[in-house]
């Protein structure tokens, strides 16, 4: 009996992880495929029979469903000038923390990288008061340097760039880790040569630092672009979306189909065009990554 | 034990301090330093912004965060807001359901430390393809998910129950790779010699693999305490009771009820965010180490 589990040990060891990931994440992805062919919703669930295979009506009805559009084109306002920023602001921080010495740069990885861990729920909330036209402290210290008011939540466009406020803020942690850590596995060396040769800062950095980290930005962008792409509790809990569809992403355009208008086959049609949208983004990504690398 | 990118750290920090660049830099390097610091500083400052408007605004009084204009330092300081939380709302529960997510997660850490082992020190029949596998599934987004699982949660009849809240997300594809990458790490002689001595292979993952695997439990254990507790989406669609809402779906249902209150909301978010930026500081080095740790550079 002990032989037979030993032997058997390593499918044991596994089975409990394969088991709940094939259930719960490679099983749905072939539901929501053969479900976006449907018209599944409240009535569906309580009787199958009630389901009807419909072709390819959810999508050729969720291309013209004007919110779903919007949707898609307010995702793209968020990714091109969300991950930009993300990467930029990231990359700066963890630059200017590693060139610097002493224990003070050591607490500002900490300041920095606290946004990231709290609860998004919490976060919104605050970030919510924050931007409350008459009580709200962004407001107030615009005042108080004599600019005028900001629509922070109520102008459609201003709407995007304040949830990207927010995205950004939450964000800029987790990727200067990657980067400082990357940054710790250039030696010191390399710089060095550079500085007997004359070299200055900024051509140390661009030649040097900015090359060697060329892996980490990749895989900061591939990451960054995949959770823009999913972007969502920001509008959902700041916003439901609004002012009038203005900050409806994807992601919550799906969830409202799905949970709130219970037209399950509809989102899930709309999850698979995400999907597509994400795994195509991925490969070009790699692909341009291919063909920039010469060495 | 000690896995292969820790010696590059180590390396790096003698030579940071070699007098080559020092003489260099001596005094022309001081500006730039002191000039960073201060830019930092700012930056860092507007970085804690929203934590300190929520503290601040979590104890004044429903009048002063009302009243124009606004006082940077409470005039009054009051814990109402606090207390209105567990007394008038139902914040105990949502404590309850939080700290019970919390416990699974960690069952479902476990889970994810023997897969790891497995697939670190074991080869078999199919794990190549199983462990590729089990790494392809961190391409899938929740979003697309989402609705089939709900589906299948409500076909087991296990909507709007704990087991329903905690079961998807129990384990997840990272965790897998990161304790792999850590346990291959672990010299296979130790593993020979406790089989040799007669030890079960399970004997060997709890009272070896798991003690030598401390830096990596360290920093997944913070990580999945903090994912636990500010789990929002799952609990939120298969909740439909009150008795089962975590902190986060209690919070979001408090900006939706008392939208006026600013205070109760900022009392609600202080309570959940602030024991996590204790954990965080406390915790911090392991955190931020863990980064070279898993080898993600």
């Amino acid at each position: 009996m002990r032989r037979l589990l030993n032997d058997r040990a390593p499918y044991l060891l596994i089975a409990p992880t394969v088991l709940l990931l094939l259930l719960f994440s490679i099983t749905p992805l072939f539901v929501a495929f053969v479900m976006s062919f449907t018209n599944m919703d409240l009535a569906g669930i309580a009787n199958f029979a009630n389901v009807d295979w419909i072709g390819m009506t959810n999508y050729l009805e969720i291309f013209k469903d004007e919110i779903f559009l919007q949707a898609l084109s307010n995702t793209v306002v968020y990714v091109v000038i969300g991950v930009p920023l993300v990467i930029a602001l990231s990359l700066s921080i963890a630059i200017a923390i590693n060139f610097g010495r002493g224990k003070v740069f050591e607490w500002f990885r900490v300041v920095f990288y606290m946004p990231s861990i709290t609860n998004v729920v919490a976060v919104a909330v605050v970030w919510g008061f924050l931007f409350n036209p008459q009580y709200g402290l962004f407001n107030f210290i615009l005042n108080t340097i004599s600019l005028p008011d900001v629509p922070w939540l109520q102008d459609p466009f201003v709407a995007k760039l304040s949830l990207i406020l927010l995205a950004l803020w939450r964000a800029v942690g987790i990727n200067m880790i990657i980067f400082l850590a990357a940054l710790q596995g250039i030696p010191r060396t390399y710089y060095e040569a550079a500085a007997l040769d004359g070299a200055n800062t900024f051509q140390q950095m661009f030649k040097i630092t900015i090359p060697l980290l060329r892996y980490a930005i990749f895989f900061v962008t591939v990451t960054t672009l995949i959770g823009w792409i999913q972007f969502f509790e920001e509008p959902f809990i700041m916003t439901e979306g609004g002012p009038l569809n203005s900050t409806t992403s994807l992601a919550l355009f799906i969830y409202q189909n799905g949970f709130q208008l219970s037209n399950f086959g509809y989102a899930a049609a709309g999850s698979v065009v995400l999907f597509v949208l994400i795994i195509t983004v991925t490969l070009i990504q790699f692909r341009v990554q291919k063909n920039e690398n010469p060495y | 034990m000690i896995p292969k990118e820790k010696p590059v750290a180590v390396n790096v920090k003698p030579e940071r301090f070699s007098p080559i660049p020092k003489v260099r830099i001596g005094k022309k390097r001081n500006r730039p330093q002191w000039l960073l610091g201060l830019v930092l500083t700012l930056l860092g400052l507007c970085f804690m912004l929203p934590f300190f408007w929520m503290v601040i605004s979590s104890v004044k009084t429903d009048a002063e965060i009302l009243a124009l204009p606004l006082t940077i330092w409470p005039d009054q300081i009051t814990f109402e807001h606090y207390v209105n939380l567990f007394v008038n709302l139902n914040f105990l529960t949502y404590l309850k359901n939080t700290i019970l997510i919390v416990v699974a997660s960690f069952f479902g850490l476990l889970l994810t430390a023997m897969a790891g082992y497995a697939f670190a020190k074991f080869t078999f029949k199919g794990s190549k393809v199983l462990f590729i596998g089990v790494l392809a599934t961190m391409m899938i987004p929740g979003q697309v998910t989402m609705i089939p699982v709900y589906l299948m949660l409500n076909q087991m009849g296990l909507t709007n129950t704990m087991t329903g809240i905690v079961l998807p997300g129990l384990v997840g594809a990272f965790g897998v790779f990161l304790f792999r990458q850590f346990m291959t790490t672990i010299p296979d002689e130790l593993l020979e010699a406790s089989r040799l001595d007669g030890a079960s292979e399970f004997r060997i993952f709890f009272s070896i693999i798991l003690p030598m695997s401390k830096p990596i439990l360290a920093v997944q254990g913070i990580l999945t305490f903090i994912g636990a507790w500010n789990s929002f989406l799952w609990p939120l669609i298969i909740a439909n009771d009150e008795s089962l809402y975590t902190l986060s779906v209690g919070l979001a249902l408090l900006q939706g009820q008392h939208g006026g209150n600013y205070g109760l909301q900022m009392a609600g978010a202080t309570f959940m965010v602030v024991p996590i930026i204790i954990i965080f500081m406390i915790f911090q080095k392991y955190i931020i180490e863990g980064y070279n740790i898993s080898g993600m550079k």
